[in-house]
């Protein structure tokens, strides 16, 4: 313990073994509506927390502003509910601070790929050791309906009256595409599987996109439970899936409409999180470096070049 | 008293800077106080560039219109600088440039003609012609050539000892062939004259003055002041700052990111701050513009960081490599609705210095965003500084009311509430990771424990809070300074870098008959009003001199003491304003509305 005041805390594996989901409750009632997607994403991200062993105090959620970014306040847990569209930049801050936390981030699709797509795209590039998991109900939900980025051609919404007119965006190319090392999807009327991936990506040392089929039941009424349910099909279902293979990868993401794959798209393990780049971090999290490590004496030398 | 002026002119690309510099160390390790700042543009090639040296007897701070020896090093230099030339200045050039020698000759100046080139080839090659060009310089004015050939040395030593070699050469054979053919009929030598600051290391180290830039300054503050992260997107002239910690990122453990946009170096720089490390993000008036939204975020969620706005020329893209102080208004009421901030503009190098740790202990103590409003003139311009000026002793590395992990071992589960109510508005804060105390920030309306909510009686308290915070913080921000007599027919109004030409106008004032003082701000929010209306109790005039066009500062004065100021001097050409303008305006402002 550091004269710092930040506490030494989570590892890897954390530490929490007797965990339940009760641990992560608190008294705060969900604004949700009845039947929304988000529910199976909190149950979800509480019971990956729970088999990972990962107490509320050795992760950080970190969230943005939309509906599913609430999800910060219905929990118990470190959390910081964040901008529209920045919840990968403070995360980044967060991890790169005190890489002893478990970073997790929560967002919408409008969050994650409209307003937030820069962060999204150097998130993947620069892999830093953060679990971000999208709420992708192709709407703006909390603004009451409009077409976001992943909209299908087509949507109509107060703000597409006609139809959407630009392709939607596809996050699992997108993050293909821009290097990310561990790209996966579920779906929030599946938790089981949901939270299965959500623990995978927290595992996964590096930038982890889980992408997550979110049905909003109140703006969007076609991408409702049953479309995704006719539709999603699991890539471990065939034995010989390998997701180290790129090219197989590129084939499965880019695949939507009729046939939506979900599970582990693609995963590589050969590449070291950006917070094994970082110099500073060599000798442990700089929340936890006392100050006195510059004194009189470096102080001086530090003048020195200045003479 | 010696005080003189050299300017170095040439075309961009053409090593002006690093002749500059080299010229400017020269002349502080010959014992000499020093300041210079340097005239460019946003072109990597091409276009007139120059470097300002003043060379004194006593500590300046600020350059100073006549010029007295001109370094050129294109015919156009002389063209530009002709005017400013000082009586019996002289004009130091390679012997092969066609410079228009009757002007120069006419206005009584003299003409320094060298065979620089020829020098630089003899020894080594054309590209050492800069070396022969300072080395000349030195010998005219009689900087010890033993402390130059130091300077030369260092300058080379990366390219290897043939290189070095080669350029002592050069600078030998210039500065000796200068010393015999000119120095003699120069007015302006420095021989005879003692240097005032000690040259006693030979090495020309004496460990006692150090020349250092305004933004190397506060990066050495913020690192004195436990920085422990810095994330920022690069714009000229804060980008110096983020290169200096960099550089010193191994040694000194500062986690540092070169981030994808201004609004990531932020949010980072917030991660951070939130996460428990002292956070910095450097950047211009253009980068704060992004940070906007979420400077808000700090102020709501009660994260510390710290935001250094180096201004630059606006609006927009503006003028990328020069000096305003045009966004003192902005930052003061930049990002929605109302929040606490500090605002700190240090005029000098010292107290840029001093705001680079003390913005990290204030936003710490008030939990809350702190800007640091610097300015291109201040942050680029080198000066010279008694080692001691810049102390570890002073500084000050308070955390305010953080709860250490004692603290938190003694709580119970759930007890802690991040957003307490507390009679001076601050909350104690405790840092994610300690299990008794886990709770939730958020950008929305919160209660104690950090909850989203909109009930009316928690909003009043909460943002009550915050803002006491505010009320807690004035009392720590210090009043302006006074520079001169305090009894005076006219007071000069400044904030931040103007400070250094505005002290110097003085005695040029008092030269003319007018008898005036300075009152010099640097805490600028919470503005520090009582200390403001007594040390304008007695002011009789007061003229507010910015460096902007529409008087920021002196609005500001007025909304918050009800002063108005008598008269306005505002430059926003871009250029630094000297002590000859401020003088002259003042004095044209003055006799303008009697
Ligand atoms: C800078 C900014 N612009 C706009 C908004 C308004 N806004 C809040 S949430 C949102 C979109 C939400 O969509 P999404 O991210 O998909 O989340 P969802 O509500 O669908 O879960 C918008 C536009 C905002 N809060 N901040
Ligand atoms: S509006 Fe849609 S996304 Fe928001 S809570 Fe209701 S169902 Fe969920
Ligand atoms: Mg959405």
């Amino acid at each position: 313990m550091s004269e710092n005041g930040a506490a030494p805390s989570g590892r890897r594996e954390g530490s929490g073994s007797r965990l339940t989901l009760k641990d992560f409750a608190n008294h705060i009632k969900s604004s949700w509506c009845p039947g929304c997607g988000d529910f199976g994403v909190l149950a979800a991200l509480k019971q990956a927390l729970v088999k990972l062993g990962i107490a509320p105090h050795q992760a950080a959620v970190i969230s943005g502003i939309g509906c599913g970014s609430k999800i910060v306040d219905y929990m118990r847990v470190n959390g910081f509910m964040t901008l529209h569209g920045r919840p990968l930049a403070v995360a980044t801050g967060v991890k790169l601070a005190n890489p002893d936390l478990h970073v997790i981030v929560v967002n919408g699709d409008g969050d994650a790929y409209g307003i937030g797509g820069n962060h999204f795209l150097h998130a993947a590039r620069r892999n830093p050791d953060i679990t971000h998991i999208v709420e992708n109900n192709q709407i703006y939900a909390l603004t009451k309906g409009q077409y976001s980025p992943t909209s299908d051609r087509g949507f109509k919404t107060s703000t597409s009256p006609d139809g959407a007119a630009e392709s939607p965006v596809n996050p699992l190319l997108v993050a293909l595409a821009a290097g990310a090392t561990f790209i996966a999807r579920s779906f929030a009327g599946e938790p089981k599987h949901l939270a299965e991936m959500i623990a995978a990506g927290i595992r996964h040392r590096g930038y982890a996109l889980i992408d997550v089929l979110q049905p909003c039941v109140t703006f969007n009424k076609v991408n409702t439970y049953e479309w995704y349910a006719e539709r999603i099909y699991r890539v471990d279902e065939d034995e010989g899936y390998d997701p180290a293979d790129f090219a197989r990868a590129w084939q499965t993401a880019g695949q939507w409409g009729d046939r939506i794959p979900v599970g582990i798209i693609y995963q590589r393990d050969d590449v070291p999180p950006y917070e094994e780049h970082v110099p500073a971090l060599k000798a442990g999290a700089v929340v936890h470096r006392p100050f006195d490590a510059l004194d009189e004496e470096r102080f001086a030398a530090l003048k020195r070049e200045f003479m | 008293m010696t005080d003189l002026s050299i300017t170095i002119g040439g075309d961009a690309g053409q090593g002006v800077e690093s002749s500059g510099a080299t010229l400017s160390l020269a002349a502080m390790r010959s014992g000499w106080y020093v300041f210079s700042i340097q005239d460019y543009r946003s072109r990597i090639r091409g276009g007139h560039n120059f470097y300002q040296i003043r060379i004194a007897s006593r500590a300046v701070r600020s350059h100073s219109d006549p010029v007295h020896l001109l370094l050129a090093l294109t015919k156009e230099s002389v063209d530009i600088h002709r005017d400013n030339l000082a009586p019996g200045a002289g004009v130091l050039y390679d012997d092969s440039l066609k410079v228009d020698e009757g002007p120069v000759k006419e206005q009584g100046c003299l003409l320094f003609p060298m065979p620089l080139t020829e020098i630089a080839e003899r020894h080594g090659n054309r590209v050492m012609t800069n070396t022969a060009a300072v080395a000349a310089g030195a010998g005219v004015l009689g900087l010890s050539l033993e402390r130059l050939k130091s300077v030369v040395e260092g300058r080379f030593a990366a390219k290897g000892p043939r290189v070095v070699e080669a350029n002592l050469r050069v600078a030998d054979d210039a500065y000796r062939m200068a010393v015999e053919r000119f120095r003699g009929a120069f007015r302006y030598a420095l021989h005879g004259a003692s240097p005032p600051l000690s040259t006693r290391d030979p090495g020309g180290n004496g460990g006692e003055t150090l020349l250092i830039s305004g933004n190397e300054a506060f990066a050495l503050g913020a690192a004195a002041g436990g920085c422990r992260f810095v994330s920022a997107y690069p714009m000229t002239p804060a980008t110096t700052i983020f290169e200096w910690l960099v550089r010193k990122e191994k040694e000194l453990g500062i986690v540092t990111k070169h981030a994808e946009d201004e609004i990531a170096a932020v949010c980072m720089a917030i991660g951070a701050g939130y996460a428990g490390a002292r956070a910095l993000v450097p950047t211009s008036g253009g980068g704060f513009s992004l940070m906007v939204e979420a400077l808000g975020m700090a102020g709501m969620t009660e994260v510390p960081v710290v935001i250094v706005d180096v201004q630059r020329g606006g609006p927009s893209t503006g003028l990328p490599t020069r000096t305003e102080q045009g966004d003192l208004l902005f930052v003061l009421h930049a990002s929605q609705g109302e929040f606490p901030r500090i605002v700190l503009a240090p005029g000098t190098h010292e107290e840029y210095f001093e705001a680079g740790w003390r913005s990290f202990t204030l936003a710490e103590r008030y939990q809350c965003p702190v800007i640091v409003l610097a300015d291109q003139f201040l942050a680029a311009s080198l000066c010279t500084l008694p080692s001691e000026a810049l102390s570890f002793d002073a500084v000050v590395r308070d955390r305010g009311e953080l709860l250490d992990h004692a603290a938190l071992d003694k709580l119970e589960p759930g007890q802690y509430r991040r957003y307490r109510i507390t009679s001076s508005g601050i909350s104690p804060r405790a840092l994610p990771g300690h299990p008794n105390a886990v709770y939730t920030v958020v950008t929305d309306e919160h209660d104690e424990e950090g909850h989203i909510t909109e009930a009316i009686e928690n909003r009043v308290q909460q943002m009550s809070k915050r803002m006491r915070k505010l009320e807690h913080a004035r009392q720590e921000m210090r009043g302006p300074k006074r520079y001169g007599p305090e009894d005076a027919d006219l007071t000069l109004i400044c904030w931040g870098s103007a400070v250094g030409p505005v002290v110097e106008s003085l005695p040029l004032l008092e030269k003319e008959g007018v008898r005036a003082n300075a009152l010099h701000f640097t805490d600028i929010w919470p503005f520090p009003a009582d200390q403001a209306r007594r040390a304008l109790e007695g002011a009789r005039r007061t003229v507010a001199v910015e460096q902007n066009y529409t008087g920021q500062f002196a609005k500001l004065l007025r909304m918050c003491t009800g002063h108005e100021v008598s008269h306005g001097v505002h430059k926003f050409d871009g250029r630094p304003f000297s002590p000859q303008q401020i003088a002259s305006a003042c004095l044209e402002e003055v006799a303008s509305h009697v």
